[in-house]
């Protein structure tokens, strides 16, 4: 019974439209605001930049002295690696980012959990991070120089501090927006305080720890061009400040591309840490 | 194991939040809690469980918890409260871990629980993955692995779509003849507490006071088929909460 009084109903709607005149279809209005995947659209415009930039050296449109050609840039570099000077100066770069990155994002978390953990702490430690996060690391370099002498001392120890600031902040950050109720969970099944720290608010402010180092690895790398530019025989910075003193542009590049290598190379390395320690996420 | 709440008043700041509020849960007897939004029925459940401190009033238990239990007062949230990073057996292990009773003890415990909540084939699933429903199952295998005396449950079908709860009601009552365990069952949905509830405490608008308790005879196994009975208390306890309800509706929120 109730089924035909359902179906009857359906019928007279779908009459009503039919009986409809000067029926016309809804205009669409959605659609857009959203990315479409175009897979090789990005070689494409960075081959024709550097197409058209080795066109523009060849036929002189560009001059020499202002930028050379990709292929002297490329010959550079390639000199670098037969010569076996690029394992120098990337042995003393990379030495120096990874010490001073990992010291100081290790010291960076250990004192961000401290003052998102212990009320004593952040009264403590917060204004005074606070005050010298804004402090770019680089002004104290000669201080750094007086403290630990010219040699990987300072350097490290800039890259340390510029590293240090952002990794805090972030950890402060992400303990903070650990959700109150899965702390509250923990306490009431009785975890010991150790555990709701090792199982609830270090896993939950991962996420921000991770977009942290972020931004303190690219601080880093700031940071470390500029320490060796300073003062160092060998390193990427060192290398390029030197071919610009030379006005050798070809090797100039060839630095900065290794620069841009070098970024791109930790980016995916962070990269790759997220999806493994937050796979829980996506 | 009984639970004793006795006097408790508490208010944030200025705001009077509860005020005297006494009641007794005795052994496998579920107490419902029914009350207009911002009552403080939820503060009310975190002092009745030890996660917050009353201005004044106290809550005592009494009676030995059952042999093996882990964690005699066990709650259930209403946000289920899940590690995200953790698996649906993780979530539950991290209430045994703590308890150290050996790899084989707290696996045979695990697989116990997901049997008895039917999440034997999802252990290996994370939250994300999960319906609402299945969430708070979770929760209640988590509950359950700690062989809990007293349940104190926060909303816990407020989150769930209508239907959803119509199955873990059904859920819980049947749970409930298995294990017998004493709860405080805190809602705002008066189905809800008619169905589950042997008592239910009607508090007042802020600040929280008792304005009624409603015994209710009829046995959680019958209720299924007595409903026209339970509609008429539902109806009851409604006429009592309705005025409180309009009221706290009018109210300006400045308590979380």
């Amino acid at each position: 019974m109730s089924h035909d009084v359902i179906t009857k109903r359906a019928d007279a709607v779908v009459g009503q439209v039919q009986a409809g005149e000067g029926a016309r279809p809804v205009p669409f209005r959605g659609g857009g605001f959203t990315y479409r995947p175009l897979g090789p659209v990005a070689p494409v415009v960075f081959l024709l930049v550097v197409g058209l930039w080795e066109v523009g050296s060849r036929t002189g449109v560009i001059s020499p002295i202002a930028l050379p050609a990709p292929s002297e840039a490329v010959r550079a570099l390639v000199d670098l690696i037969v010569t076996g000077t690029l394992w120098q100066h990337l042995g003393a770069s990379l030495y120096r980012l990874s010490a001073g990155w990992a010291a100081g994002s290790l010291l960076g978390i250990a004192v961000g959990l401290a003052i998102g953990l212990f009320s004593l702490a952040r009264a403590g430690l917060m204004p005074l991070v606070s005050a010298l996060f804004p402090i770019p690391k680089i002004a104290l370099l000669p201080l750094f120089i007086v403290w630990f002498g010219i040699g990987e001392g300072s350097k490290v120890a800039t890259i340390l501090f510029g590293a240090f600031f952002p990794t805090v902040i972030a950890t402060v950050g992400g303990v903070d927006n650990v959700d109150r109720n899965l702390i509250r969970m923990g306490q009431s099944f009785g975890l010991s305080w150790l555990s709701i720290v090792r199982k609830i608010i270090v896993p939950g402010a991962m996420p921000s720890i991770l977009s942290g180092f972020r931004i303190s690895a690219s601080i880093a790398i700031v940071l470390l061009v500029a320490a060796e530019m300073i003062g160092a025989q060998y390193g990427i910075g060192a290398y390029i400040l030197t071919a610009g003193a030379l006005f050798a542009t070809d090797q100039l590049i060839a630095g900065v591309t290794l620069l841009s290598v070098l970024g791109l190379a930790i980016g995916w390395l962070i990269g790759r840490a997220e999806r493994i320690l937050l796979s829980w996420r996506s | 194991m009984q639970l004793n709440v006795k006097g408790i008043t508490h208010r944030y700041g200025t705001t009077n939040v509860l005020e005297d509020v006494s009641f007794a849960v005795g052994d496998g007897e579920i107490v419902c809690i029914v009350g207009p939004s911002g009552c403080g029925k939820s503060t009310l459940l975190r002092i009745a469980g030890g996660l917050e401190k009353p201005n004044a009033g106290k809550v005592m238990v009494a009676g030995a918890p059952p042999e093996g239990s882990l964690n005699p007062i066990t709650y259930i949230f209403q946000d289920f409260a899940l590690l995200p990073w953790r698996t649906v057996e993780g979530n539950v292990s991290l209430a045994l871990e703590d308890h150290r009773l050996g790899v084989e003890r707290q696996r045979a415990v695990i697989s116990d629980v997901l049997a008895r909540t039917n999440l034997s084939d999802f252990a290996r699933a994370y939250p994300r993955q999960l319906s609402g429903g299945m969430k708070q199952r979770v929760a209640i295998a988590r509950a359950l692995a700690v062989r809990p005396a007293i349940m104190l449950m926060d909303e816990p079908l407020s989150a769930l779509d209508s239907q959803t709860r119509e199955l873990l009601m059904d859920d819980l009552a049947a749970l409930w003849h298995r294990e017998r365990f004493s709860a405080c069952y805190v809602t705002h949905n008066l189905a809800e507490a008619v169905r589950l509830g042997h008592r239910v405490v009607v508090l007042s608008r802020r600040p929280g006071r008792i304005r009624e308790v409603v015994e209710i005879g009829i046995p959680l196994e019958e209720r299924p088929e007595r409903l026209a009975e339970l509609e008429s208390l539902q109806r009851r306890v409604w006429q009592v909460m309705r005025e409180e309800a309009r009221e706290a509706d009018r109210e300006i929120a400045d308590v979380a």
